[in-house]
Formats: C-alpha cells, sequence, structure tokens
C-alpha cells in the first residue's frame, strides 16, 4: 500500500456508482414517501379528532424511540411474516425508511403548522373553510416556506443513513466503497473518495437549504 | 337576525363568558365595549362558532349553530369577520385573498369572484392594489381589504373585532368611512370598538362587557348620556378622558 493509487477509484467507479444511486434512490423513496406519511401524521395529530390524534403521537414516539437499525431489522423480519412471502431485502429497507421517516417528517411539519399564528386559522375557519381546506390552501403554503430548509437538512441526515442497509446485505454507496477498500487493500483511496462524495452532496443539500430559508419572495 | 342565549364558555378553570345573552336584529349596529380581557374578543368568536362553547345557543338566520365546528362551517361562511390584526393571507395577493373563499367555499367561478372583487375593490378605493403582496400595504389598506374580503362573501352579517386598534392614528378613519358607509346602507354589524366616534355616529345599541358578563346594553343615547351601571360610568370616563 503505497502512494495515492486513483487508478483503484476509478476502476471500481461502476460498483461505486450503482451503490451510490441506491443511497439516492432510498434517500428519494423515503423522503417523497415520508413526507406524504409525515404530512398525514402531522394533519391527524392537530386535529380534534381526540383517538387518531393518539394513535399518531404514539406511532410518532414509538419510531423516534428506537434506532433507525433496529427498525430496519424488524422490517426485515417482519413484513415478510406479515404478507406470508418473502418480499427481499430492497422492499423491507423502503418500507422501513418511509415509516421511519414519516415519524421524523410529521413533527417537522407539525411544528410549521403550528407556527402559522392562530389568527391566520381563524380567519380560514371564519370564512366557511373546513379544517382540511385550511390546512390545504392557507395554513400549509405558509408554513413549507419555514419548513422547507428543515426538511431538506431531514434529507441529508437520511441520505447519511442509508448506509445502515448493509445490516441486511444491501450495497449502499458507503458498503460498495468498503467492500472495493478491503478486497483491493485501498482503504485510504476509496474512504477519502467515500467522505469527498458525501460532502459535495451532503454540502449541496445545505446550500439548498440555505437558498430556500433566504430567497423567499416575499417575507413574511 | 343573530340571537344569543346564556353563552358561558370558559379556558379551562377561566371562566371567560357567564351567561351571556344578545339578540341582534337585521340592519342593526351594536357595539360591544369593555375592559381589556372582559370576553369581547371571545365573545364574537363564539358568535360564528370559530371557538366552542360550553353552555348557551346561537341562532343565525333562524338557524341554530351546531355545536361541531365542522358542521357550522356552512352557516359560518354567511357571516363575515374582521379581525384586529387584519390576518389576510401572506402569502397570496389581494386578489386572491378575496376570490380564495368565494371559490373553495361558495363555488364561484373564478371570473365571478374576480368579478365581484374588483367591484368592491373600486368601493374602498383600492382597485390599484389586486396584484399587491398584503405586505406591501399599509395598515389601513389591508383592514379594507379583509373587509372587501368578508364582503365579497355576501354575509348577512358582519363581526368586527377591534378593527382599528392595530392601526396608526391617521389610517383609523378610512377604515371607519367604509364601515360607516356599510352602517347606512343596513348591514348588520356587531363590532368591538373604542372608537366612540363611530358607536354614536353608526351604533343602535352598545353593549358594555366586563368580566366576561354583559353588564348592560343600552341605546346609545342613552348610554353615553346616562349609564345605568356603576362599572359602565367609570370605564366610559376613563375613555372618554382621553
Ligand atoms: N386561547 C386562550 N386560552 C386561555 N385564555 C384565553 C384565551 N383567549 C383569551 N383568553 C382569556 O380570556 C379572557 C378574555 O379574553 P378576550 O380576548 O376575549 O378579551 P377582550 O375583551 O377581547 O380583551 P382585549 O380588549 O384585550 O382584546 C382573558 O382573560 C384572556 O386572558
Ligand atoms: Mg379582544
Amino acid at each position: 500500500m503505497s502512494g495515492f493509487d486513483i487508478s483503484v477509484i476509478l476502476h471500481a467507479l461502476p460498483f461505486l456508482a450503482k451503490g451510490l444511486g441506491l443511497s439516492l434512490a432510498l434517500t428519494a423513496v423515503a423522503m417523497i414517501g415520508g413526507l406524504a406519511l409525515g404530512l398525514v401524521i402531522a394533519v391527524i395529530r392537530l386535529s380534534r379528532f381526540r383517538f387518531p390524534a393518539m394513535l399518531a403521537a404514539l406511532y410518532v414516539n414509538g419510531f423516534r424511540a428506537v434506532p433507525l437499525i433496529l427498525v430496519i431489522f424488524w422490517f426485515y423480519f417482519l413484513v415478510p411474516l406479515l404478507l406470508g412471502r418473502p418480499v427481499g431485502a430492497l422492499y423491507s429497507v423502503l418500507i422501513a425508511f418511509v415509516m421511519f421517516e414519516g415519524a421524523y417528517y410529521s413533527e417537522i411539519i407539525r411544528a410549521g403548522l403550528k407556527s402559522v399564528r392562530p389568527g391566520q386559522w381563524q380567519a380560514a375557519q371564519a370564512s366557511g373553510m373546513t379544517y382540511l381546506q385550511t390546512i390545504r390552501l392557507v395554513v400549509l403554503p405558509q408554513a413549507l416556506r419555514k419548513m422547507a430548509p428543515l426538511m431538506v437538512t431531514q434529507g441529508v441526515v437520511l441520505f447519511q443513513d442509508t448506509s445502515l442497509v448493509y445490516v441486511v446485505s444491501l450495497h449502499d454507496f458507503m458498503t460498495s466503497a468498503s467492500i472495493v477498500a478491503n478486497t483491493q487493500n485501498r482503504i485510504v483511496e476509496l474512504y477519502v473518495f467515500a467522505a469527498f462524495v458525501y460532502f459535495a452532496i451532503c454540502t449541496t443539500g445545505s446550500v439548498l437549504a440555505q437558498r430556500l430559508s433566504s430567497g423567499r419572495r416575499h417575507a413574511y | 337576525m343573530i340571537r344569543i342565549e346564556g353563552l358561558s364558555k370558559s379556558y379551562g378553570d377561566l371562566p371567560v363568558l357567564r351567561n351571556c345573552s344578545l339578540e341582534v336584529g337585521r340592519g342593526e349596529v351594536v357595539v360591544i365595549c369593555g375592559p381589556s380581557g372582559s370576553g369581547k374578543s371571545t365573545f364574537v368568536k363564539c358568535m360564528n362558532g370559530i371557538e366552542p362553547v360550553q353552555a348557551g345557543r346561537i341562532t343565525i338566520d333562524g338557524e341554530v349553530l351546531p355545536s361541531k365546528p365542522a358542521a357550522a362551517a356552512r352557516i359560518r361562511s354567511r357571516v363575515g369577520m374582521v379581525f384586529q390584526h387584519f390576518e389576510l393571507y401572506p402569502h397570496l395577493t389581494v386578489m386572491e385573498n378575496i376570490c380564495l373563499a368565494q371559490i373553495h367555499v361558495l363555488k364561484r367561478g373564478r371570473g365571478e369572484a374576480e368579478a365581484k372583487a374588483r367591484a368592491l375593490l373600486r368601493r374602498v378605493g383600492l382597485a390599484d392594489k389586486e396584484s399587491a403582496y398584503p405586505t406591501q400595504l399599509s395598515g389601513g389598506q389591508q383592514q379594507r381589504i379583509a373587509i372587501v374580503r368578508a364582503l365579497a362573501m355576501d354575509p348577512i352579517a358582519m363581526l368586527f373585532d377591534e378593527p382599528t386598534s392595530a392601526l396608526d392614528p391617521e389610517m383609523i378613519g378610512e377604515v371607519l368611512a367604509v364601515m360607516l358607509e356599510l352602517a347606512r346602507e343596513g348591514m348588520t354589524m356587531i363590532v368591538v370598538t373604542h372608537e366612540m366616534g363611530f358607536a354614536k355616529a353608526a351604533a343602535g345599541r352598545i353593549v358594555f362587557m366586563d368580566h366576561g358578563e354583559i353588564v348592560e346594553v343600552a341605546e346609545t343615547q342613552h348610554f353615553f348620556a346616562q349609564p345605568s351601571s356603576e362599572r359602565a360610568r367609570l370605564f366610559l370616563s376613563r375613555i372618554l378622558a382621553h
């Protein structure tokens, strides 16, 4: 192991790209699914319906109490049991991520909805809008601008967390990098490269988050 | 038109309204006044059901307001409401503000809603502001647009909660002028305000509240000449002093 050998990376590039693809795809699905699920949970938690609100709170607190790696394990063993047939590691991981991220996103969305001042809710309700219309037309659009940076930040964390899928033998970017590092015995090259890729992607995310929070059309 | 019978409400252990009853006829203008914290805002919010109540019955145009807030939405859309802090939707333009409930609650077409909005904007002298955002307007302009937004729903009555108390003094007049004109046109109005000039000019009756109770309901002239309760007398002397 002498010198910094870039050719190792170039050689392994297709393999690494495949891992990166999985990480990005997992991030995208978990983000979109998690946002949709999170929105539903947040709306239920803020509603007047006590019992569903309680269940939603239980869901959120439950998922936030356990580490993601445990959730991934659960779903890997649980989902096939529930469905009565194997679904494969990828699908069980996708479901685990969406459910897990949904809990976190629901907290961001709930805080965002609550940050819109009560007078806005009252004005909308006074004009005869229903609860869901009030959220959709008046509260959510205002909350979104406040939430956007936090959502992107959560997405960055999520991207980093995709490395946990190695526990069910999936090859995300990090796992692929360490496989190459170990088989080629080129630890420094691969881990420097991996750090660089993570840094580039996460910085892009952070810049995007900053843009979203400062680049509003009308400050309010 | 609006009948409130035995309304009581508390926040937790704190009673905010105690057994309040009031009847407001068609075309009548009633001013509600009273010290801070006496429950005036809460009272008007209960009138169209955006605040749930513990006891009492509210009848609007012959229909009893359902106790479930969701079921009250349709009736609520027929009563306009204007807030102390305007509460225009900051993410929407003036035009969009005025059309939102027309389109989504009354199911009007966009063309009809916009025509309605333009006619009303012209009446309050803000025809040139339809594509502005609320933050680009002065407080007085925002409040006049909030009134237009409520009027666009063709309400059978209008509720005002201290519509001028968040305004700079030089803007109060322009908002009161719009309200006076409305009163003259025969709109049924319930107005929480400390603008005694407006009360004298527009109100038929004055309601005086204190500690969550309706202490006194009197003809306007009567109220100013000789309030029958000691508390109202005290309140008036303080408010007319400045
Ligand atoms: N959401 C709330 N939760 C708890 N207490 C409240 C709430 N809203 C109002 N109150 C209390 O209810 C009482 C009446 O409040 P309300 O706003 O109706 O008074 P008000 O007469 O409108 O006063 P002001 O002139 O200051 O506007 C006050 O003691 C207030 O602290
Ligand atoms: Mg008040």
